[in-house]
């Protein structure tokens, strides 16, 4: 019996709708997500709130993700690819995967934003930014009566030896910044010198970017090489921690967004687009322990958060060191050279 | 569900009675099946969904999005489907013509076979922006029409045809004319050439693809034999020795303690008057419902730098804490702590399946028990022994979690595969070749197998009377079996004790006082006006994980037996290459497994990715071989002359499989069932890269906790699937019972 109603009615349906039916769905779109989890949440659910616009979120790392959208580009399935590393969105935008696409917004946001997207032909824009440091745990630092270190340099006295950890460049995006911060503020050549004492000192190559600080949290480890907002985040999460912004100066990394290439809801992507740049959208960065300076100017800051104009920055170079051509040449220098040596 | 469990004998005596004449409703079923798909079901796939059912007021069944083929090709558009009304209609011409006649068997074979080679070629030929081929393109020239990946329509018109096409052979006389175990062949042979062969070999392609698209040996060769692969640096005493190495070391050492372990803990459960065997056994399974990595990150709380065992340690004997679990030792503790228990379920059905006739006889014939054991009980336990070798071994390759948490600098394949293809450097030909490497080794291990298991019987269970109890073992042996197992028992609680801990403490080894707060923040639930809201973070995932899991275990046993079945009590032609399409699944590493899913069902003609079947299918072959292990492993100890009294009865081979060979698998039925639901809810690496917005698994949320360091919630989740797993785990032991053999005791029975 229900059978029958059921196909009745659809049957009636079909005859009185006819093939010109346009379907009045609801607004959606995919977001790919490489910050944080509870970052990512925040950030859809507010989107949600704030245009009604249903948002189906995937979280993973800025490389997992580079790697999901390439091997979808022929038929994509996310609309917006939001926070990250700079240099994955970049070489996304190298390779046509990303769309490009000019804000409303963009004037409000800081310069190095701007330039972000300008390099990559408006393909991406930064939507965040943070400085490279280490950072160490005072316990153990106190507990094998070692010195304060404070300088790049600082880190390669033997005193370190097995104390040093960062990620291995070759897995991620965080160490193959220092690796060409390194490479930019020391020279090519000291550079590689200074990678070389480093290793020395290096317990372990991680593979993740911020694991070197989360495991120097949890007292697996003394000094760990990473960005500053990570570090700031683990020591306002209760760990002891104590925040190095080297005195020679330092890197950074510019946390990105873009627009999938030919993705399915092209008009809520620019929704979500121009409603992240917004600089109550980066406000929200607070309410989830996350250091990183905005990029929207007009954006509230935490106290605790790594101050970038009191940090000496480096003119890191984006366009070079972004670049595959650099990288590869930087890496297999560096696994030629560094990673085969003892320790 | 209660009548066909209470009525074994009844069913059976009417069944066989009625089995001479199957085949005639079966084709007409699969005809009409062929017809529905044709002419009434959506032919493409439909982006909201089936089963949301939106399409059938949206335009159906005009609307070529949402129309059957039929409609579709009846308003002129894409008439390369027009073609597949053909053998349709031929085999429904068959219907009149009895099974004899040859043209029966003739039209069936040769229309259904035309009708699948031409589903394929359409599918592979156009894609979503017209001719997928160059080649085609010129010859044909601009198409100016595309299509989406398959749906339901072409599902239903691929599967009669198949079927059909099996009815064909079978008529021609193929294994007797059996169509039961012709379609059994031919399905799992069509299931593994698309979700394992396709994929695999696009994957594999791509290792010969250079950084210009184009293909060349060269950059294979000097990919795989690379320094970092295979050099031996250490034995030297240099720095480091070759990923393959590092990798092949750890499996052959894991893969031969779990075994060992297995043994023992099987030995103890079976063979020993230890008291406390259920508690032993209960806790043995425990790792087996655990999401690997939290293995892992126990043993760091307990064994690193700060870890209590280790500042215990180093205030004890006044000595520096080292970082030395961070390597090979950490690895190697995590998965031998991990893989025991799968080689216990193989070992235990094997153990309790050697007949005790065999051993009292021997013990009749004035044998001591020590030499019962080394030269009866022993050597029948074989084909269990090096089933959980392999097994332990294929782990450990395809292990990720552990060597991820634990790994140091100890690189294995599997974790460096997985970074290159999400690590900095992107390299999918890096990724095929490590994995060709991976697949060398653990197929070579299979052969190894069967080398060493040789054409010998280990049948123990016939027709014939079997009574007996088994004989406890030899002294000499018991103390030192006990002495182990309650030690690694002892070892493992710990583990949970702090695992348990781990997840309700605010901050581990900081602050360590008491609270809830992880579960709450998790798993919260708030009673509103119109209903229960679950508001916990963890819940999404949850549901998901609990409900593919679901799917996926009956599909995976049933698939696992079914060809365990064809393997051990079926000859046909090419049965070799058909063993080695079944284990093939087994011995490729979920990572690749994964990514050569996202690569391979991306695109039509098969669109599959952000779906949850896409994981479910994942599950059902990456997880199938254990049931065919455990499978071939149970029915190599049955007797085949069961089998042939069945089939001299008058029962077809269907019913001789349903009532004579399924009820005697029990063991190996629970082992399967088991095994796939838990690694369905535990599983990581295939699942990284699967899971979507809208299906989120569990382990991948997990991991993103752990990846922040937010130890004490991935804790609490973890904790909380080992619990619903026991539950689960339980139930199914209790629903599918325990085979009664013989006098053996017997809990738990039925009917």
């Amino acid at each position: 019996m229900m059978k029958r109603t059921f196909l009745a009615t659809s049957i009636a349906a079909v005859v009185l709708s006819g093939t010109s039916t346009v379907a009045v769905a609801k607004d959606k779109m995919t977001l790919y997500c490489s910050a944080e989890e509870n970052w990512c949440q925040l950030m859809l659910n507010s989107f949600e709130e704030a245009t009604g616009i249903d948002v189906s979120m995937t979280r993973k790392s800025s490389g997992e993700t580079f790697a999901q959208i390439k091997a979808e580009a022929t038929n994509p399935k996310g609309d917006v690819w939001w926070g990250g590393t700079g240099d994955p969105h970049l070489q996304a935008a190298e390779e046509g995967l990303t769309a490009a696409y000019v804000s409303e917004n963009r004037s409000e946001l800081a310069d190095w934003a701007i330039s972000q997207a300008t390099s990559a032909g408006d393909k991406t824009i930064g939507i965040y930014s943070g400085a490279l440091g280490y950072g160490y745990n005072t316990e153990l630092l106190a507990a094998n009566g070692l010195s304060e270190p404070s300088c790049w340099k600082d880190l390669l006295k033997p005193e370190y030896k097995g104390h040093v950890q960062m990620a291995n460049p070759n897995s991620s995006g965080t160490a193959y910044t220092t690796l060409a911060t390194i490479v930019q503020l020391f020279g090519e050549d000291e550079g590689f010198e200074f990678m070389k004492g480093l290793h020395a000192n290096i317990n372990q190559y991680t593979k993740s970017g911020s694991a070197p600080i989360k495991s120097a949290a949890r007292g697996e480890n003394t000094i760990g090489i990473v960005f500053m907002h990570d570090a700031v985040k683990q020591a306002v999460a209760g760990f002891p921690i104590k925040v190095v912004a080297p005195c020679e100066g330092t890197g950074y990394e510019i946390g990105s967004m873009s627009i999938i290439k030919d993705g399915r809801n092209p008009e809520s992507a620019q929704a979500f687009y121009d409603w992240a740049l917004t600089a109550e959208a980066q406000t929200l960065a607070l309410q989830v322990n996350a250091f990183q300076v905005p990029a929207n100017t007009g954006a509230e800051t935490s106290p605790s958060a790594p101050d970038l104009a009191s940090i000496k920055l480096i003119d890191y170079d984006f366009s070079k060191y972004g670049s595959s051509a650099e990288r590869k040449r930087l890496l297999k220098k560096w696994d030629d050279e560094v990673s085969v040596l003892p320790q | 569900m209660m009548r066909s469990l209470c009525c074994h004998n009844k069913t059976l005596v009417m069944q066989t009675a009625r089995s001479g004449d199957v085949g005639r409703p079966v084709l007409i079923f699969w005809i009409i099946i062929g017809w529905l798909g044709f002419l009434a079901l959506p032919w493409y796939a439909i982006e909201d969904g089936f089963f949301a059912f939106e399409w059938l007021f949206d335009g159906y069944p005009f609307d070529t999005d949402y129309a059957p083929a039929a409609f579709i090709v009846a308003q002129g558009e894409k008439l390369w489907l027009a073609p597949l009304v053909l053998p349709l209609l031929a085999v429904t011409a068959v219907i009149g013509r009895p099974k004899s006649d040859p043209l029966y068997a003739t039209i069936l074979i040769a229309a259904s076979g035309f009708g699948l080679a031409w589903l394929v070629l359409q599918g592979f030929g156009i894609g979503l922006r017209g001719w997928q081929f160059g080649m085609l393109e010129s010859l044909f020239g601009d198409l100016g029409d595309r299509q989406f990946g398959m749906g339901y329509g072409a599902l239903f018109v691929a599967v009669s045809l198949l079927f059909l096409f099996t009815q064909g052979i079978a008529a021609r006389g193929a294994i007797n004319g059996d169509v039961f175990v012709v379609s059994a062949i031919g399905s799992v042979i069509a299931l593994i050439t698309v979700f394992v062969f396709f994929p695999i070999a696009n994957m594999l392609a791509s290792a010969f693809i250079t950084e210009d698209q184009s293909y060349s040996i060269a950059v294979f060769f000097s990919k795989f034999f690379d320094d970092r692969l295979w050099g031996l640096g250490c034995v030297a005493g240099g720095h480091r020795c070759g990923v393959a190495w590092n990798s092949l070391f750890l499996a052959v050492s894991v893969g031969l303690l779990t075994t060992l372990l297995g043994l023992v803990f099987a030995l103890v459960a079976t063979r020993s008057g230890f008291k406390y065997k259920r508690a032993m056994r209960a806790l043995t399974v425990l790792p087996i419902i655990t999401p690997p990595f939290v293995i892992g990150l126990a043993i760091i709380l307990l064994f690193g730098l700060s870890g209590t065992v280790t500042t215990f340690v180093a205030d004890l004997f006044g000595v520096q804490p080292t970082r030395w679990i961070y390597g090979l030792p950490g690895i190697m503790i995590a998965q031998v702590l991990a893989f025991t228990p799968v080689a216990f379920l193989v070992m235990i059905g094997v153990v309790e399946g050697v007949s005790p006739s065999m051993e009292e006889a021997a013990q009749t014939l004035r044998a001591s028990k020590w030499e019962v054991f080394r030269t009866v009980s022993f050597p029948l336990m074989r084909p269990g022994l090096a089933n959980a070798f392999l097994i332990g071994f294929i782990e450990s390759m395809a292990d990720f979690g552990n060597p991820l948490v634990l790994g140091g600098n100890y690189d294995v394949l599997s974790t460096e595969i997985f970074f290159a293809i999400v690590g900095a450097q992107y390299d999918q030909g890096q990724a095929a070749v490590l994995a060709i490497v991976l697949l060398s080794f653990t197929l070579g291990a299979f052969y190894a197998q069967r080398f060493w298991l040789g054409n010998k019987s280990y049948t123990t269970v016939s027709g014939k009377g079997d009574a007996g109890v088994h004989p406890t073992m030899p002294k000499m042996l018991s103390v030192p079996v006990i002495f182990i197992a309650v030690g690694w028992a002892g070892f493992t609680a710990v583990i949970y004790c702090m695992i348990v801990a781990g997840s309700v403490v605010e901050l581990w080894g900081l602050n360590n006082s008491l609270t809830f707060k992880h579960y709450a923040t998790a798993f919260s639930v708030a009673l509103e006006d119109n209903g229960v809201r679950w508001t916990g973070a963890a819940w999404n995932s949850f549901w998901t994980t609990i409900q593919i899991a679901a799917i996926a275990a009956p599909l995976t046993a049933a698939l696992g037996l079914l060809t365990a079945y064809l393997l051990t009590r079926q000859n046909f032609a090419g049965k070799s290459s058909f063993e080695f399409g079944t284990m093939l699944s087994f011995a490729i590493p979920g990572t690749v497994i994964g990514v050569s899913y996202i690569l391979a069902f991306n695109v039509p003609p098969l669109e599959l990715t952000g779906t949850g079947i896409i994981l479910v299918i994942s599950f059902v072959f990456r997880n199938m071989s254990v049931g065919v292990r455990a499978g071939i492993a149970s029915m190599s100890q049955l007797d085949k002359s069961l089998d042939e009294s069945s089939l001299t009865l008058g029962a077809n081979s269907w019913h001789t499989f349903r009532r004579i060979i399924l009820p005697l698998l029990k063991p190996a039925i629970l082992a399967a069932l088991v095994y796939s639901f838990v690694t369905a809810m535990t599983a990581v690496s295939a699942v990284i890269f699967l899971v979507s917005a809208e299906y989120d698994m569990a382990t991948s949320y997990i991991i993103g906790r752990v990846e922040n360091n937010d130890y004490g919630l991935a804790i609490a989740y973890s904790t909380t699937l080992i619990f619903v797993m026991l539950l689960v785990v339980g139930a199914l032991q209790l629903a599918v019972g325990r085979t009664a053999i013989g006098r053996r005791k017997s809990t738990g029975q039925q009917s």
